[in-house]
């Protein structure tokens, strides 16, 4: 089933990760194998923050295969070593758990794509996120479980998108949990509620043109897709209506970009949606009950109809 | 019109728009006798005293803590209960078997109402998907706007949306009428067999699509058709009908009806041939 929500704060900037925390624990009974965040924080700009993994979260109910601890370690200095080797400067690091960090790098690029290439190529090693204010965190769990886990509940930023995952036609783990990075974009981040038909036919397309694929979810087709288009010169709102037609299946998700927010809904609106916009916020979620979660008072909302693209900014 | 006091019951609910279709084959138009209203029972109802009024705060109340909340209201007579606080929760109010005023002060979220037969219920909110799912009879009315599969299988009573609803309203819908003041999305009265929808706004695509029966009135734009879902002549006693529900539905008095198509089933689909499965096969 799986559920999504995002806001975004127009002019200001509020707690975004307790109130996603609170969005997407109210939509715990649509998914809790795995829960993750995109937040975007408020940062200075100067440096990279890249959010990324050495292993996987191997506890009750993941599907991932048991690795020593020692492993992770032999990756995390091969990173560091590439990173040198790049020329990237870590500025601060922080290991949150054993297979999950997080570097603020000090690293001049426009194309992240070889870069992120490169780290990749690393076995085991995946990026999670790669943004100067967009930071994705995903593990397994409810909302709460993991909010606590990484302390994202103080976390002050502009915006930020969510999904809480029924694991159904990939594996419990934290490559397939959501959000996904839009690879090899920085600050791009997609949440996916719905089936998508044609993945593999998009996906052999898009590898034949350059692109990765870490999971074998298909909601990652979408991010993947959306970057595809941006790489070829659409605007992100350009390459959401995009989608409408180029992928097969039920969905509604969420993009994130540094300074905007977006949603779309498949032509046959199979996949719920509420919706609350005012001057100053915009907050959505799969339920109406995510919504209360931020807004507790009467307030009027709605649902977006069939092959809908809407596009805020902050 | 004929007399309508000297015509048979069946000729009477035709003279008064409210029954059009002609129903054929095994499909049997049943009506209600109040005569013999003394002999049915339905387990779980209660006579309440619409005098008799209560409000329920379910802030902190799960759904089934607060359905069993209304249930034990209605067995010590009350007739009239306010809602405080639903807050969006789910399947608030769902299997309600008796007359009664039921108030909600806020928004709902799934299967709001569902399966109900007989209540008034005035939402002063918005709904979630699915909302009077199944409904029987009774009236139910939301201030504010609808989610998907609005009125989903009713079978009777009336359904009113002030604001827009989202997709497949009415699928499925087989008695009943549902009014929506708003726009209404994709797949509007998909499969439904008979009943009648309302729109004053405009409606997505693929309207009426596969319909069996029932009858689609469109105050706007149509999106597109869905297949087999044709338009039909609004007569004058489609008019009156319209005028008259509009105004007991309290939205929209003032529209001009005169100018509202309305959709109907064409019947070409391979569901109308009339060989039965078993005749079929032989001539397969």
């Amino acid at each position: 089933m799986c559920g999504i929500a995002g806001l975004i704060h127009r002019g200001k900037s509020s707690n975004v990760g307790s109130e996603l925390q609170g969005m997407l624990q109210a939509l715990k009974h649509r998914g809790e194998d795995s829960t993750g965040y995109a937040l975007y924080g408020d940062t200075d700009g100067k440096n990279f923050i890249m959010r990324f993994k050495v292993g996987e979260n191997v506890g009750e109910g993941s599907s991932s295969v048991m690795e020593d601890v020692s492993v992770y370690d032999e990756r995390k200095k091969i990173v560091d070593q590439t990173l040198a080797e790049m020329g990237a400067k870590i500025v601060k690091e922080e290991r949150t758990l054993p297979y999950s960090l997080r570097y603020e790098i000090d690293f001049e690029t426009k194309d992240l794509l070889d870069f992120s290439q490169r780290i990749e190529s690393i076995p085991g090693v995946e990026i999670l996120s790669m943004g100067k204010s967009l930071e994705v965190i995903k593990d397994l769990g409810n909302a709460k479980m993991v909010c606590d886990r990484y302390s994202l509940d103080k976390l002050v930023g502009t915006h930020a998108i969510g999904h809480a995952r029924m694991a159904t036609e990939s594996g419990v783990d934290i490559k397939s949990a959501h959000p996904f990075w839009g690879y090899p974009f920085s600050d791009v981040s997609v949440v996916h509620n719905g089936q998508l038909t044609n993945y593999w036919n998009n996906r052999r397309v898009l590898e034949n043109k350059g692109m990765r694929f870490m999971s074998e979810c298909d909601s990652e087709l979408i991010a993947v897709y959306i970057a595809q288009k941006m790489r070829e010169g659409a605007s992100l709102e350009e390459g959401m209506k995009d989608s409408l037609s180029g992928l097969d299946g039920v969905f509604t998700y969420f993009v994130a970009t540094k300074d905007s927010l977006g949603m779309a809904k498949d032509t046959m609106a199979a996949k719920p949606l509420v919706l609350y916009e005012s001057d100053d916020l915009v907050v959505m979620g799969s339920e109406e009950i995510a919504i209360r979660s931020v807004l507790p008072h009467e307030i009027d909302t709605y649902d977006p109809f069939d092959g809908e693209v809407k596009v805020w900014q902050i | 019109m004929a007399n309508i006091k000297t015509i048979d019951k069946k000729s009477k609910a035709q003279s008064m728009g409210m029954h059009t279709e002609v129903l054929t084959g095994r499909t049997q138009q049943k009506f209600f006798n109040p005569d013999e209203a003394e002999n049915f029972y339905y387990f779980g109802t209660y006579d309440v005293d619409f005098n008799k009024r209560t409000d329920l705060d379910v802030m902190n109340m799960s759904a089934p803590e607060a359905n069993k909340e209304i249930d034990n209201l209605m067995s010590q007579g009350y007739g009239t209960i306010v809602i405080k606080n639903p807050q969006g929760k789910h399947s608030l109010g769902v299997g309600i078997l008796n007359k009664l005023n039921l108030i909600f002060e806020g928004s709902l979220g799934y299967f709001g109402m569902g399966s109900c037969d007989g209540p008034i219920v005035r939402i002063n909110g918005r709904v979630g998907w699915s909302c009077a799912e199944n409904l029987m009879a009774g009236k139910v009315v939301i201030e504010k706007n609808a989610g998907s599969c609005f009125g989903a299988a009713i079978r009777g009573g009336d359904l009113i949306c002030k604001g827009s609803v989202g997709a497949r309203t009415g699928i499925d819908m087989k008695g009943g009428t549902i009014i929506i003041g708003g726009d209404a999305g994709a797949f509007t009265g998909f499969m439904m067999q008979r009943g009648r929808i309302i729109i004053l706004g405009d409606v997505g695509i693929n309207l009426g699509d596969s319909m069996y029966d029932g009858t689609i009135f469109v105050g706007g734009e149509i999106g597109s058709y869905g297949s087999d879902a044709v338009d039909s002549e609004l007569t004058l006693s489609d008019q009156d009908w319209l005028r008259r529900k509009l105004k007991v539905a309290e939205i929209g008095e003032d529209f001009d009806v005169s100018k509202m198509k309305k959709i109907v089933a064409g019947k070409k689909l391979w569901n109308y041939d009339n060989l039965e499965p078993t005749e079929k096969k032989g001539a397969i």
